[in-house]
């Protein structure tokens, strides 16, 4: 059973808040921030992105509103009928018509503005392209408001519709207004219809629910009829009408005998001969209500004509059903709802009515004979008394004997371990089961390694014939080994091997004495060997070293002393005199010569001009001295080798001055 | 357990020693010791590292190939215990082994074998070259049979005024 609720359908947005809704949501939900710089692709991506966010979403909210709205054809037919009735069908599909239209119209706005923004060249075509897209958009929006309110009109008041289930057990209560009709479902169900002195109290449709025989039953009421010709109807007559119609249920016709609706007992049977089509294949009871004001018997003649009719138009349609003859009861029946009088026979006959009548369609129609089919366990009747209990092999069952006392005989490994003091102390021997040539070997323990080898790398089954062979092959080896005979050499002799003991000495000491002066050489500076510290060149050290290999000095240091310029002049200076001597002199010139040429510098004195120099006198000179002096001494200060040096040093190197240490404290540089 | 033999310099890795390295396609190099790992790591080959096993065979400083070496083969097949085989087995490693050192002792004796000659033709070489630093050169005295005399001759004035006129 399908559960009308038309309670569910969202809330239809006037067109601006539908605009104001669908915009605030597109700033929100896509990136705000877009610079002309950007690229160009960037800035396109993102204004297509709003344009088809913003389609998306009336896309979306329009889509529901199509989908949520009923379609009037799909729904039961009172229900079509009923909204028909109240809102008219034409004027609801135009409006449905619109939404639809508008979003189609939207969704081609959004697809023309996204290709056109596809070619724009700067931000500022391309803002101005999607303010124009989403303008028109809300145009579209604008232009349906009239619609969207229109729909949303009509879901309030769908919302208040009662939930009537078509297909249910119902009861319909039909008449004049101001019959009783309220106060009836009042009486039988819970609910609260108005009642009041006035016609056209109620205005719409209403549910109650009773129940009877275990069974919920659906009690509508309707709008007072009148009796007018179908077209000049009113709204509100049609929803009865219209419910009278459609659903499939136990009519209640009331008919007021005592007057005081205002509408005398022909109005209403005039009422009830217009209308009985309505009441084709439906159980019908005429129900007279207000017996406390008039009492049945006590109705005019003519009144009572006409309630004849009316129930041999009910008694046709018992008649029509099924052919049971009922009483009379059955089809008339009065009743006061003021003292509660007849109300609920009336109610009871109304139902049982009803059920006859749907169980009767049930038995007809085709279903049935599916709920009548039901499953059906069959058990097979024994043929005969034998008994037939199940048979087992005689081997089977010795086998299961002798399974279960081995599992009693048979002691486990646990039970072992539990003996020997339990888990942490006994450790089972894991070589217990081991299949060896003798017995004797399980519990051996096998050397693994033995002088650095791995022991099973040597085990071979016939490793002692191998061994034999590598024997004999050893002695072959051996035999031939001791033919060779060693070449001797001349030895050295005694005298011979000390001399070479000594050269070696020395030769390791002079390369000791070189490695030291290498390895110090870049501390050492060159100097002439008259300013050597070590002294190594004494002419006594040369005396000593002479005279260690056996030779006699004594020549050499003579000769030595003789040659160097000593530091005092003992010997005589004859050196004004002339170059060129007499033969007399010849010894003398030698000793002559080697002392004055030895002793005294040949240089020149620093003032005396020599012609080659150009300076025209000495004060010229010692001028041009003093002058390169004085240029050099200031070089000289700043350690400056000459004029082209001009070395610029790292006073202070950069990384020795500045920066962070990784730890400690920066107070010193 | 097992002992391995180390990949660079062929000595043998005892348990809880050094370091294995397997490499993407699953083969297993062993190390003894970090000198032979860091020299891997290095890309060295063990073939031109003086040191290593392999450039000594290589280079026939010791004995390569031998049929000693045929009893030590790695048995994938483990072999059921007997006791008796065990105990062959112990003793033969000890022989094989002695001829082992046997025979790698005489590979050396081969190879040294020119060496006392050659070191004492050096010996005599350098003894003759280097004399002279212990010994002073003796320089053979004159023999006066073979000497120039030495006289002295005046040489008279005329080459004196011949001198100043050049």
């Amino acid at each position: 059973m399908v559960q009308y609720n038309f309670k569910k359908i969202t809330v239809v947005p006037n067109g601006k808040d539908f605009v104001d809704i669908i915009l605030s949501r597109t700033q929100r939900q896509t990136p705000t921030v877009v610079h002309k710089g950007y690229a160009i692709s960037r800035i396109r991506q993102f204004y297509m992105r709003k344009v088809k966010y913003t389609q998306t979403n009336f896309h979306e909210k329009l889509s529901t509103i199509i989908d949520e709205f009923p379609r009037l054809d799909d729904i039961h037919p009172f229900y079509g009928d009923l909204l028909h009735v109240l809102y008219n069908k034409d004027h609801y599909k135009l409006a449905l018509g619109q939404i639809n239209t508008a979003r189609n119209l939207i969704g081609k706005i959004a697809k023309d503005y996204v290709k056109l923004l596809k070619y724009a060249d700067s931000l500022y075509r391309c803002k101005t392209l999607k303010v124009a897209a989403l303008g028109r958009m809300c145009t579209v929006t604008k232009r349906i408001g009239p619609s969207l309110a229109y729909l949303e009109q009509i879901r309030q008041h769908m919302a208040r519709l009662p939930s009537i289930d078509p297909n249910t057990r119902t009861i319909l209560i039909c008449g004049y207004p101001n019959v009783g009709k309220s106060s009836f479902i009042n009486k039988i169900t819970r609910a609260d219809v108005d009642v009041q002195p006035y016609a056209f109290t109620t205005k719409s449709l209403f549910v109650g629910h009773t129940d009877y025989k275990y069974l919920r039953y659906q009690v509508i009421d309707t709008p007072g009829i009148l009796d007018r010709p179908f077209e000049d109807r009113n709204i509100i007559e049609m929803c009865s009408i219209t419910a009278l119609a459609h659903l499939r249920a136990a009519i209640l016709f009331f008919l007021d005998i005592s007057g005081s609706c205002g509408y005398s007992i022909a109005q209403q049977a005039a009422l009830f001969h217009s209308i009985k089509s309505l009441f084709m294949n439906k159980p019908l009871i005429v129900v007279c209500n207000k017996t406390d004001l008039l009492p049945l018997d006590k109705v005019s003649e003519e009144d009572m004509k006409l309630v004849m009719e009316m129930k041999a138009e009910a008694t046709k349609t018992v008649i029509g059903e099924g052919g049971e003859s009922t009483n009379d009861e059955e089809v008339l029946l009065a009743m006061s709802t003021l003292n509660e009088d007849g109300v609920i026979a009336v109610k009871n006959a109304a139902c049982e009515r009803l059920l006859d009548q749907r169980v009767e369609q049930k038995m007809k129609s085709k279903k049935i004979n599916d709920c009548l089919n039901r499953f059906h366990v069959a058990t097979p009747k024994p043929r005969d008394q034998k008994e037939r209990p199940p048979c087992i092999p005689q081997a089977v069952l010795e086998a299961k004997a002798k399974e279960a006392a081995e599992k009693e005989k048979r002691k486990l490994e646990r039970d072992n371990e539990n003996e020997n003091g339990g888990a942490g102390v006994y450790s089972a021997s894991l070589k217990k089961h081991y299949i060896l040539a003798d017995d004797e070997w399980k519990e051996d323990i096998m050397a693994e390694i033995l002088d650095g080898h791995n022991v099973y790398d040597f085990v071979d089954p016939d490793i002692l014939q191998r061994l034999e062979e590598l024997e004999r092959e050893e002695g072959l080896r051996q035999e031939q080994g001791e033919d060779e005979d060693l070449e001797m050499d001349e030895e050295l002799t005694p005298e011979q091997k000390e001399a070479l003991a000594a050269i070696r000495k020395k030769k390791s000491l002079l390369i000791k004495e070189h490695r030291i002066k290498k390895s110090t050489a870049e501390s050492r500076p060159i100097v002439p060997r008259k300013f050597n510290k070590d002294r190594n060149f004494t002419s006594d050290r040369m005396g000593r070293q002479l005279s260690s290999i056996g030779l006699d000095p004594t020549l050499a240091i003579n000769r030595a002393r003789s040659k160097s310029r000593g530091r005092k002049r003992e010997r005589s200076r004859d050196g004004d005199d002339g170059a060129m001597d007499v033969d007399g002199e010849h010894s003398n010139k030698k000793l002559r010569l080697r002392s004055t040429s030895r002793s005294r510098s040949m240089s020149r004195p620093p003032h005396e001009v020599v012609p080659g120099e150009g300076y025209k006198d000495s004060v010229q000179k010692m001028k041009a001295i003093k002058l390169a002096r004085n240029s050099s001494n200031k070089r000289n200060k700043s350690a400056r080798k000459g004029e082209g040096d001009r070395v610029i040093p790292n006073l202070k190197p950069k990384h020795l001055f500045s920066g962070k240490r990784g730890i400690g404290k920066t107070d010193r540089r | 357990m097992r002992l391995e033999k180390c990949w660079f310099c062929s000595s043998t890795v005892y348990p809880g020693h050094g370091i294995q390295f397997v490499r993407n396609d699953a083969k297993i190099f062993r190390f003894c010791r970090s000198k032979c790992h860091k020299n891997f790591k290095m890309k060295r080959n063990p073939r031109k590292v003086k040191w290593a096993k392999a450039y000594r065979r290589l280079h026939g400083k010791e004995m390569t190939q031998d049929s000693t070496s045929e009893y030590e083969r790695k048995r994938n097949r483990p072999e059921r215990y007997d006791r008796n085989l065990a105990e062959n087995t112990l003793k033969a490693i000890k022989k094989i082994d002695k001829v082992r050192v046997a025979r790698a002792e005489d590979h050396h004796k081969n190879r040294m074998k020119g060496k006392k000659s050659m070191e004492r033709k050096q010996d005599a070489k350098e003894l003759e070259q280097n004399i002279c630093m212990i010994k002073p050169r003796l320089v053979p005295l004159e023999d006066p049979s073979l000497t120039l005399l030495k006289i002295k001759v005046k040489v008279p004035q005329q080459s004196e005024e011949n001198r100043m006129e050049e």
